[in-house]
């Protein structure tokens, strides 16, 4: 929805659903486009957005990408309903992966998600509660425009 | 150096699953792996990426980063469902016959090179 310039969108995950996963990033990166970001932006959004699906899809049983889009900065959330992260820091180290076998036969599980994620936002931050589920929070400011 | 997928393909007798029409596109270098968070931390536009991963998240992974193509190796028939989700995307996808290790140590005596992030 747009209005006063800020546009909302919001794609479900279903978890485990490989079939579908990454759908969410991939329309998101198809709004940037249409709304004339650079290509750069762009990708550290989408590939972030893609992470942060995945770990939904991997990790946890459902949820939602959401972002809000304003002319400074694009804000994205991924919630969801599942199990919690019990140490953060940990999760965020380059490496660290509890994915079971078969989702790492997949190509999964190399424990680079959430550094990717770092990486490419300006600002992140994790919110979780065991049992109940995990919001990674990815902010991208100093929105870049395509040359017109 | 630069190439187009149209110059690998034919030096290296890839088969061309889906992308016959894309042959055209320039190529900026290769990266092998076959873990997915791997190829979208490092993997960078118009590159070529080499694995045996052939399942649809593949394609989306290339899609999101921008990729020149894929090329499959060692892996099974990729199944109807990535072929389709190749075209969809608009990804070119590459079978080789034989190993990675003669599949890139060709591509490098061609004159390419490991992609590089910025
Ligand atoms: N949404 C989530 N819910 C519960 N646990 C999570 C969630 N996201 C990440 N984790 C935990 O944090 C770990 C590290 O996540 P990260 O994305 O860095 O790696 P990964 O998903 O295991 O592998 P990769 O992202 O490289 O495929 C996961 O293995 C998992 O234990
Ligand atoms: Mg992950």
């Amino acid at each position: 929805m747009v209005d006063n310039g800020v546009l909302d969108v919001a794609y479900p995950v279903v978890g485990g659903d490989f079939g579908q996963a990454g759908e969410g990033a991939s329309k998101l990166k198809r709004v940037l486009q249409q709304i004339g970001l650079a290509p750069s932006m762009v990708r550290r959004i989408a590939v972030a957005s893609y992470e942060a699906e995945l770990n939904i899809v991997i990790h946890a049983f459902s949820g939602m990408l959401k972002a809000k889009i304003t002319a400074s900065k694009v804000e994205v959330w991924a919630e969801d309903q599942g199990p919690g992260i019990p140490n953060v820091e940990l999760a965020m180290t380059e490496g660290y992966s509890t994915a079971p076998d078969h989702i790492r036969a997949l190509g999964f599980g190399a424990g680079l998600g959430l550094p990717n994620i770092r990486r490419n936002a300006d600002a992140m931050e994790i919110t979780t509660a065991l049992g109940t589920g995990t919001t990674v929070y990815m902010a991208f400011s100093n929105v870049v425009r395509k040359e017109q | 150096m630069t190439m187009n997928l149209k110059q690998i393909v034919e030096s290296l007798g890839l088969r061309v699953l889906v992308g016959g029409d894309l042959l055209d596109r320039m190529v900026s270098g290769g990266y092998v792996s076959d873990m997915l968070s791997d190829v979208l931390a490092n993997g960078t536009v118009d590159c070529l990426w080499i694995t045996r991963q052939s399942h649809q998240n593949v394609i989306a992974v290339a899609s999101l980063l921008g990729l020149a193509g894929v090329i499959l190796v060692n892996c099974p028939e990729p199944a109807p469902a990535l072929v389709e989700k190749a075209k969809e995307e608009g990804v070119a996808l590459l079978m080789y016959e034989g190993t990675t290790f003669e599949l890139v140590g060709t591509m490098y005596e061609e004159g390419l090179r490991g992609c590089k992030r910025a």
